[in-house]
């Protein structure tokens, strides 16, 4: 297995002086070809920050992110990304937003007549996979949440990306919807063979879609545990029920309890709870 | 079905009925106030004496060339600093260098009164055409400037940040993300500053014009002709209404997609 992401020593700091923000310090991962890893913690851990620091689209202070053997400046075609939402473009239609790819020197310089051909073909193939063909020809806001972030992870596959990079898709999302797209991105993750970072907050969610669930911490935003998912590639919404499942699950929380800084709240509460005893 | 539910709804027939009547009341209240006779016409001429004056305007003074002057001078103005207000707004709200740069240039500017720069207009310009044309100009572009570069700032992030990921270029991001996304807040932009070009027409033809709208109303003040300032009023009202609703039906049919629920 060689070696699709790696992570050496990065930090990222945000602002200046005495208000600047560590953000992400000295992480060190390294995310296989193929693999499927997703990102959990608490609020303010840097596990969007990481992400966005992968895709290019936020700079690192030090450290190098090597891709493809080379360190990453900035974004590149052989990583995509997925939004949360209003990442699509209301003016094109479905397939126009999916297409939108070819419109780039990026992507069409030295472009034959025949790898026209291929990305319509390409277009229609990622339209039918993503359940999509009946609405081609809507707009977006036309298309309830989920069908919309379907077309985004159409139009982040559209170029064939080495990796895809998922910020929260699902989080504004219904948990029905939810489940579905759990199983249309593990498929199409496998289906084109290509590595997947995903960033959640949801614990359940990162078990169920990874092979490895990278735990990080707040202040400052570091890699504090890497768990290893007991459960085989293929997955099903019965796992969910499995006693490994569950154990992870119940293991990751409580990490992420422990990690978060909010004890003091829980102090609070069980004060305030006293008091209100006490009367 | 409560006329005073917040954000209610309205049906269509409801819709068109209330606005006819918006629009009818202050009529019926002019027309009965100025039949009963307590107020001296020449403060407050009736309805059909305005009526008359457009139609005797129309017939011996020249009415269609007034609105002529009237609305090149003012869509003269107004298209003159859309073409220097739209690349420059862009530039704020793309760069924020350029934001810093220029914004609060703008922004000062902005707050000096129009009319108060007659005098140099006359100065710069001279008294012709141009004058007119800039007084408008003056009126409209610092506010334009501002309100693009506000239409620009409200493209989302992520549809930008899609693009960058897609390998996107500087420019391509301008092109294909940035001017189609703000395109309907700018259209709406150029609808809402062509109603402030028309009510710096009266401002700009107070420098020595001979024609035009404006020039009639404020002729029509030495003669106290209170009719013919009734007239070229609601005739401002009206073309400025109708220009209103031919930036609506653009706005409907260039970006039909904001007009769609499945």
């Amino acid at each position: 297995m060689s070696i699709a992401v790696q992570c050496r020593g990065v930090w990222k700091t945000f602002g200046t002086g005495p208000t600047a923000v560590t953000a992400l310090q000295d992480i060190n991962l390294a995310v296989e070809d193929g693999e499927f890893v997703t990102l959990v913690g608490s609020s303010g851990c840097g596990k969007s920050t990481l992400l966005r620091t992968i895709a290019g689209i936020e700079s690192h202070n030090a450290g190098e992110i090597i891709v493809g053997g080379v360190p990453i400046r900035g974004p590149g075609v052989d990583r995509a990304m997925v939004f949360q939402n209003y990442s699509l473009y209301p003016w094109l239609t479905v397939v126009e937003n999916i297409k939108f790819t070819r419109q780039l020197a990026a992507h069409t310089r030295d472009c034959t007549s025949s790898d026209v051909e291929v990305a319509a073909g390409r277009a229609d193939a990622l339209l039918g996979v993503m359940g999509l063909t009946s609405v081609a020809h809507s707009y977006p806001n036309q298309l309830s949440g989920g069908m919309q972030q379907r077309v985004a992870i159409a139009r982040a596959m559209m170029s064939r990306p080495r990796i895809l990079l998922m910020d929260e898709p699902f989080g504004a999302l219904d948990a029905q919807t939810r489940e579905v797209m759990h199983d249309l991105i593990l498929h199409v993750s496998q289906l084109e063979s290509c590595t997947v970072i995903f960033v959640t907050h949801d614990v359940e969610e990162a078990i169920y879609l990874g092979q490895r669930v990278v735990l990080m911490a707040p202040r400052p935003g570091r890699v504090d545990t890497v768990y290893p998912v007991p459960l085989t590639r293929e997955r099903s919404q019965a796992m969910k029920h499995h006693s490994a499942f569950l154990e992870l699950k119940v293991a990751i929380l409580d990490r992420i309890r422990s990690t978060s800084g909010m004890k003091t709240d829980l102090e609070l509460l069980q004060k305030l709870s006293r008091t209100a005893a006490q009367r | 079905m409560g006329f005073w539910v917040i954000r209610g709804s309205v049906s269509p027939q409801r819709y068109w009925l209330l606005a006819a009547l918006g629009l009818a009341l202050p009529l019926i209240g002019w027309a009965t106030l100025s039949a009963t006779g307590l107020v001296n016409p020449v403060f407050l001429p009736g309805p059909l004496s305005v009526l008359q004056r457009i139609a005797t305007w129309y017939s011996n003074d020249e009415l269609l060339g007034d609105i002529g002057i009237s609305s090149m001078r003012v869509v003269a103005g107004w298209a003159l600093s859309a073409l220097i207000a739209m690349p420059l707004g862009l530039f704020i709200g793309t760069f924020r260098s350029v934001q810093a740069l220029l914004e609060p240039l703008t922004d000062f500017i902005r707050y000096m009164p129009a009319v108060a720069f007659i005098p140099l207009v006359m100065l710069w310009i001279g008294i012709d055409e141009g004058a007119k044309i800039g007084i408008i100009f003056i009126g409209t572009f610092f506010q334009m400037v501002l309100m693009v570069a506000e239409d620009v700032r409200r493209v989302p992030m992520a549809q930008i940040e899609a693009a960058q990921t897609m390998g996107a270029t500087r420019l391509e991001i301008i092109e294909r993300v940035i001017v189609p996304s703000a395109k309907p807040a700018l259209v709406d932009t150029l609808r809402i500053t062509m109603g402030w070009a028309w009510t710096y027409l009266v401002v700009a033809e107070l420098v020595a014009a001979n024609s035009g709208l404006g020039y009639a109303i404020i002729k029509a003040q030495r003669f106290l002709q209170t009719d013919k300032i009734f007239c070229g009023i609601i005739l401002i009202g009206l073309i400025g209404l109708a220009m209103d609703q031919t930036f609506r039906l653009i706005h409907r049919k260039a970006f039909p997609w904001l007009y769609l629920r499945s």
